[in-house]
């Protein structure tokens, strides 16, 4: 048995027989030919069947895996028609009287290698383009023949790295997992592999000269180990993992593009939670309605110094492009308490829980708010977009975040940068906004009531503290009150009310949550379609 | 000639996909246009000479148009930046 750790590009759980690809390398020789033209002449003719074969896989690839994904075969028969590459290799047979595949494999190690030196991630993939078409001419040239990747049986490729040509001319229903030794992120076999949501391991430290096509192997997704020739026990296990995973899947299956509506007719807004721009794959995965709670500090956290407003600009416009129509709340910076950021310097408190955290930096340090107003108004022009404010707790806090909105929309008014003013609405996580929520909900277009702050700050109880376990009902009466009471008062003004904190996926009280007239929940991804399942068992 | 300078919008920049778009828009044209970047200049028919300049966004490129249907190229490339870039 032998258990290596990758970097995991997709999850997911597979096993079964290995096939290891090594045909990238190919011993090509450099001949002096006599003929430079006849050489000439055998490159073109290679280049034509390499087009014919490009197309070929550009046809086949539109048909699995869509055309944006196919276009790379495009993109390589363009490549091959390249007046730069083509010269360089006809210079080459001429001047130095060498055969078409010495120059062909030295040509596309000098391009390969421009690009490989590019300060770009995406650029630098682009190494591995130049390559295949490389090969491919070389291959046609050496008249070798492709390794048949459409007559396999369903195996985990194991390979150093996989070329985008290779991944897409592999029957898809055969392939049960990627592994590879090399491989980025941003390459084809991860974006494939998300396409055709198998399981995928890149930057796994193993020996292919210790792997053989054949041996049995477990690849997981989930934790970016690949274990070789397993024992039975784990072989079980993985099995096991791999029928809970299917299950899950038909589930997914089953209500993806489904209403999520009562028996009788009651529609809720199923949004999702997340984090970050990398995210939204599982907002759309899990076929969620529209992204209910955007946490905004992953642009301040894990770095020197505050992002700037085009930074932010870019970001939020580019989650609203991605959501294409679909409502995006974005909740502004909720930054202190558990979130620490040094450049921030918020400097010790005996009660962070309770300290200057949130809306109360933003309204203290409105230069740092205002940059991400102004990035948030001018991205709104891009999509469905409506902000949230964190942490209120008087109507006075409302007015002043109004009065800075207004400075921010004559300032973008005056140096005429186009701007939206997005649907504006409050969390409601303090047990003081929901005494005040009569009052609020004239104020602002919605809410969304933040239940882990409320739990904690109405029953007095640290949620990180185990000796308070005993104390702890998450389904506390008073919490319930507090939600119907804020969902009552929201409705009184024709504004919607929704939850987007834990208590929101809690499965036992789904039902209760829609008979209070709750208008939206959001929840983490994974939890969107069993939500969806309840609600539609529901009269 | 004719020329325009265009702020790249496209995220990723002038990458793969585009790139192959843009050569086939500019071999509609028998004008010569040239693209260039901080000095740097590729001939729009050149994939990997385009793609080599790594233009990213929000970089800005200078697009230079001078042959015999130079005014249509002109407006056949603006549109193309527009709609692709």
């Amino acid at each position: 048995m032998q258990k290596f750790v990758g970097k995991s590009v997709y999850k997911g759980i597979a096993l079964g027989p290995v096939v290891v690809l090594k045909n990238n390398d190919f011993q090509v020789k450099r001949r002096k030919i006599e003929d430079a033209e006849a050489e000439i002449c055998r490159v073109e003719l290679a280049g034509e069947t390499a087009k014919q074969q490009l197309q070929g896989l550009y046809d086949k690839a539109v048909k699995e895996v869509g055309e944006s994904s196919a276009a790379i075969c495009d993109v390589h028969q363009m490549m091959l028609e390249d007046e730069d590459y083509l010269d360089a290799i006809h210079n080459m047979i001429r001047t130095e009287n060498v055969n078409a595949e010495y120059a062909v494999a030295v040509t596309g190690d000098n391009f390969a290698e421009m690009f490989a030196s590019m300060d770009d991630d995406y650029m630098r993939a682009r190494a591995a383009d130049i390559k295949d078409i490389s090969n491919r001419l070389i291959r046609i040239l050496l008249g070798a023949e492709e390794v048949d990747l459409g007559s396999m049986e369903p195996s985990v490729i194991v390979a150093e790295d996989l070329s985008p040509s290779e991944t897409v001319q592999m029957d898809k229903e055969k392939i049960l997992a990627f592994v590879t030794v090399h491989g980025s992120t941003n390459s084809h076999t991860a974006i494939l592999a998300r396409m055709m949501n198998i399981p995928a391991l890149i930057g796994v430290p193993m020996d292919l000269e210790q792997i053989h096509t054949g041996m049995k192997a477990i690849v997981d997704g989930f934790t970016g180990e690949v274990i070789f020739e397993p024992t039975e026990e784990l072989c079980n296990r993985a099995f096991e993992q791999m029928e809970e995973e299917k299950e899950k899947l038909q589930l997914l299956q089953t209500l993806k593009g489904k209403e999520t509506v009562t028996k009788s007719g009651k529609q809720i807004n199923l949004y999702a939670n997340i984090g970050s721009v990398g995210d939204i794959g599982y907002v759309l995965e899990n076929d969620a309605g529209g992204i209910g709670l955007f946490r905004s500090e992953f642009l301040y956290l894990g770095r020197e110094d505050f992002p700037s407003e085009e930074e932010q600009f870019q970001a939020y416009k580019q989650v609203l492009q991605m959501m294409a129509e679909k409502k995006v709340i974005i909740r502004t910076l909720d930054i202190g308490a558990d979130k620490q950021v040094d450049y921030f310097h918020l400097g010790e408190e005996d009660n962070p829980a309770m300290g200057y955290r949130a809306i109360r930096i933003c309204l203290k340090q409105p230069d740092i708010f205002k940059t991400q107003l102004r990035a948030l108004f001018r991205a709104a022009v891009f999509g469905n977009l409506s902000i949230m404010y964190p942490m209120i707790i008087s109507t006075e806090e409302v007015e002043r975040i109004y009065e800075i909105v207004d400075e921010v929309k004559r300032e973008l008014e005056k140096e005429q940068i186009p701007y939206k003013v997005p649907e504006q609405g409050i969390m409601i996580e303090t047990p003081a906004a929901v005494m005040i929520s009569d009052e609020l909900a004239q104020m602002v277009d919605f809410f969304s009531i933040g239940t882990n702050d409320l739990t904690q700050y109405t029953l007095a109880i640290d949620r990180q503290n185990e000796k308070l376990d005993d104390f702890y009902n998450p389904h506390h009466k008073a919490i319930m009150k507090m939600i119907r009471m804020v969902v009552e008062n929201a409705h009184k003004y024709g504004k919607w009310a929704g939850i987007c904190g834990e208590l929101g996926a809690d499965l036992d009280l789904t039902e209760e949550f829609v008979a209070m007239g709750v208008d939206e929940l959001s929840v983490a991804p994974s939890m969107v379609l069993k939500i969806r399942k309840k609600i539609r068992e529901m009269e | 000639m004719r020329e325009f300078n265009y702020v790249i919008t496209d995220e990723i920049g002038i990458h793969a996909r585009p790139a192959g778009l843009l050569v086939k828009e500019a071999k509609n044209y028998e004008s010569k246009i040239v693209i260039s970047k901080e000095g740097r200049s590729a001939e729009a028919t050149k994939l990997m000479a385009l793609m080599g300049l790594g233009v990213k966004c929000g970089e800005t490129v200078k697009v230079e148009i001078t042959g015999a249907d130079e005014d249509s190229a002109y407006e056949g490339m603006m549109a193309f930046f527009k709609e692709n870039l």
